[in-house]
């Protein structure tokens, strides 16, 4: 309780420490902010060319929206994968980065990593601006949807910082933590409906039994398909789905907190 | 003592020695273990209260825990065991300029560091003039600080800690920064704020600042509180076992042993001939040293210097220049420096004694700071602080 209060009266230090992240990411490069959409963008290209023309994925039809783009349906899995890829890539390196910061000067450590998440956080708002302007250029208007995309950025965010803040603070111990979790996110893209349709895994496994139960289970599967769902199929994602999202977040910002506050204590001088 | 604004309760401090430091999970899973080490206090117990609007200093030699200690009050590190308590608003001068990013102009870093050190947007459009006049920066603000030179850098690092205006300031020696100009700038401003009746916690090595600027110190070694007091008499303390420490250190060194002649012994003589450690501004005093030549030493050079505690020297005659020589010396003898009146004002002061070769080449033996004396007020009356009168007469017209 007295971390929060605490923390809620250096907001103005989170908005500054967020500012100097935005800042120094694209303060050195001629192109500045095109950066943080070229690299999407480059993405989006390579998969689409391999995924959609090559090995000729069938992207879903939308329902009702009746869109049908393999570009569409990948950047909609796409863009939260990309958050979650590198909200926990920085975020795990945030306390090592600002060594001097942390041995030098007090202030809530979550401070720092929150601050590194909310960085990458502004980037992804961005895109999902843009992409919400070409789904519009595809006919999809998704303006009565982007309060159900609010409140998914809302616990995705949750669920990006839990985890960052337990990485932050055990990758202080032991710095190799950072090949790992190169390793965790290559499986976690391909283990969601990202650069392909539920349907592909559904055909293989069926639509019950335990194997879809745990591919289900993956957080980041419903994430996924929640944004489709309010961006590309222009619907309501399911009820349940949402309830689920909202259990997993809460509980994954919770843990990774605690575990944060767990190794917090002698942080100072291990760095 | 309620009013106290700094309080430290039994602090234990541990740390960690690592042998082999593995920071690697792999290494941490070969192994069975994460890293051998060994564990070290380095607080033990430590409690002290300082008293709101006073300035505190703590001392003791390096590793003796005072940085530790501040680092604790500053929240850095969390103790072990026990609790500090710091009411009020606090400023950390640890590091200057920790947080700047090279690549953002010196105006974002203000902002940056001020928010880091808890000022808000307001209060730093407030004095943003006053921080960036003070460090004498206002044509470079607005450039990237990875293109200024290390002294403007530590100057605007100090600048905004310093415009912080905290209730509570944690200083660790870095007052030593910058030019004379900028260094007079910075007490002055540490000054004020003393004036003001902020309270103050400073880690230093310099007794002459304790006893110039603190009230209360508290005088750490290996972790413990070796003497807690008023400022004057845990610095005179501290400084009397580093004169035993050298003295044993210098007993220990057998190069000063074996040579043709030792001083075997100091002494202050007061007006009647008796050795003494204390003498009034205005006495007469004799210095004499013993020496003992083991061969005859031919044209020998006897010098004395009076230093104080920090080492500042005052005043260091010898035998050459006084044009007073001796052929040969050979046993035992003294040599005398008659002070008809001694002209030194209120303090501790140190003698080194040294006999070196006509050329002043080589050393026979050199005996740093083989003798501590007070000096307490006497006439020429001055009390507004210096090492020395001037014997001067005032006449007014």
């Amino acid at each position: 309780m007295q971390t929060l209060r605490e923390i809620a009266s250096r907001r103005e230090l989170f908005v500054n420490l967020t500012l100097r992240e935005l800042r120094s990411k694209y303060k050195r490069s001629v192109l500045g902010w095109a950066w943080s959409m070229l690299n999407p963008l480059t993405t989006l290209l390579i998969y689409a060319t391999v995924f959609g023309i090559f090995l000729r994925v069938e992207p879903d039809v939308g329902d009702p929206s009746g869109l049908k783009n393999f570009a569409m349906f990948l950047m909609c899995g796409l863009l939260p994968y990309t958050f979650l890829a590198n909200g926990l890539n920085a975020g795990m390196t945030s306390l090592i980065g600002n060594a001097n910061l942390v041995q030098k000067v007090y202030f809530p450590r979550e401070i720092l990593v929150g601050a590194t998440v909310a960085s990458w956080l502004v980037s992804f708002l961005i895109e999902l601006g843009v992409l919400a302007l070409v789904l519009a250029f595809f006919g999809n208007i998704v303006v009565p949807w982007v309060p159900v995309v609010l409140l998914l950025v809302v616990l995705q965010t949750m669920f990006v910082t839990g985890i960052a803040l337990a990485l932050a603070g055990a990758a202080v111990y032991f710095r190799d933590l950072q090949h790992l979790l190169g390793l965790v996110l290559q499986v976690w893209l391909y283990s969601a409906p990202i650069v392909y349709p539920v349907a592909l895994v559904e055909g293989e496994v069926g639509t019950s039994g335990w194997k879809i139960t745990l591919y289900n289970l993956n957080p980041l599967t419903r994430f996924v398909e929640a944004y489709r769902d309010a961006f590309y199929h222009l619907r309501l994602p399911p009820l349940d789905d949402l309830a689920y999202l909202v259990g997993v977040s809460v509980a994954v910002l919770l843990a990774g907190w605690w575990a944060f506050s767990r190794l917090e204590g002698r942080l100072a001088e291990e760095l | 003592m309620s009013d106290a604004v700094v309080r430290a309760d039994g602090v234990w401090k541990r740390f960690r020695l690592y042998h082999e430091r593995n920071q690697s999970l792999k290494a941490t899973i070969m192994r069975r273990g994460r890293a051998r080490y060994e564990e070290f206090w380095a607080l033990k117990d430590v409690s002290f209260e300082v008293p709101a609007g006073s300035t505190f200093a703590l001392i003791g030699h390096n590793g003796s825990g005072k940085s530790t200690m501040l680092k604790t009050l500053a929240r850095i590190l969390r103790p072990d065991k026990g609790t500090v308590e710091v009411k009020g608003k606090m400023s950390a001068l640890l590091e200057l300029g920790a947080g700047f990013h090279p690549e953002l102009s010196g105006r974002e870093n203000v902002y940056l560091n001020g928010a880091i050190l808890g000022l808000s947007k307001r209060e730093l459009d407030r004095r943003f003039d006053d921080i960036v006049g003070f460090a004498g920066l206002e044509r470079f603000i607005d450039s990237p600080v990875k293109n200024y030179s290390s002294g403007m850098y530590v100057r605007l690092g100090f600048s905004v800690a310093i415009n912080v205006d905290p209730d509570v300031l944690l200083i660790d020696e870095v007052l030593a920064v910058g030019d004379e100009e900028f260094q007079r700038k910075c007490l002055e401003r540490v000054a004020d704020l003393r004036a003001s009746g902020r309270t103050i916690v400073v880690v230093t090595h310099s007794m002459q600042t304790v006893r110039s600027l603190c009230d209360r110190a508290v005088w750490l070694e290996n972790g413990v509180v070796r003497e807690e007091g008023e400022a004057g008499e845990v610095a005179d303390a501290y400084l009397g076992q580093v004169q035993v420490d050298i003295q044993q250190a210098e007993a220990a060194d057998p190069s000063s042993r074996w040579s043709q002649l030792r001083i075997t012994q100091v002494e202050l003589l007061d007006s009647r001939g008796r050795p003494t450690t204390r003498v009034a501004t205005g006495d007469a005093v004799t210095f004499r040293m013993h020496y003992e030549a083991a061969e005859p030493v031919r044209n020998p050079v006897f010098s004395f210097a009076i230093t104080t505690p920090d080492g500042m020297l005052v005043t260091g005659p010898n035998t050459k220049e006084a044009e007073v020589f001796v052929d040969k010396v050979e046993g035992e003898g003294t040599v005398d420096l008659h002070v008809p009146r001694l002209l030194l004002l209120l303090g501790n002061y140190d003698v080194t004694v040294e006999c070196t070769n006509d050329s002043v080449t080589h050393s026979y033996h050199r005996w740093p700071r083989a003798m501590r004396f007070d000096v307490v007020p006497g006439v020429p009356h001055e009390t507004y602080g210096g090492v020395v009168s001037l014997d001067g007469r005032f006449s007014i017209n």
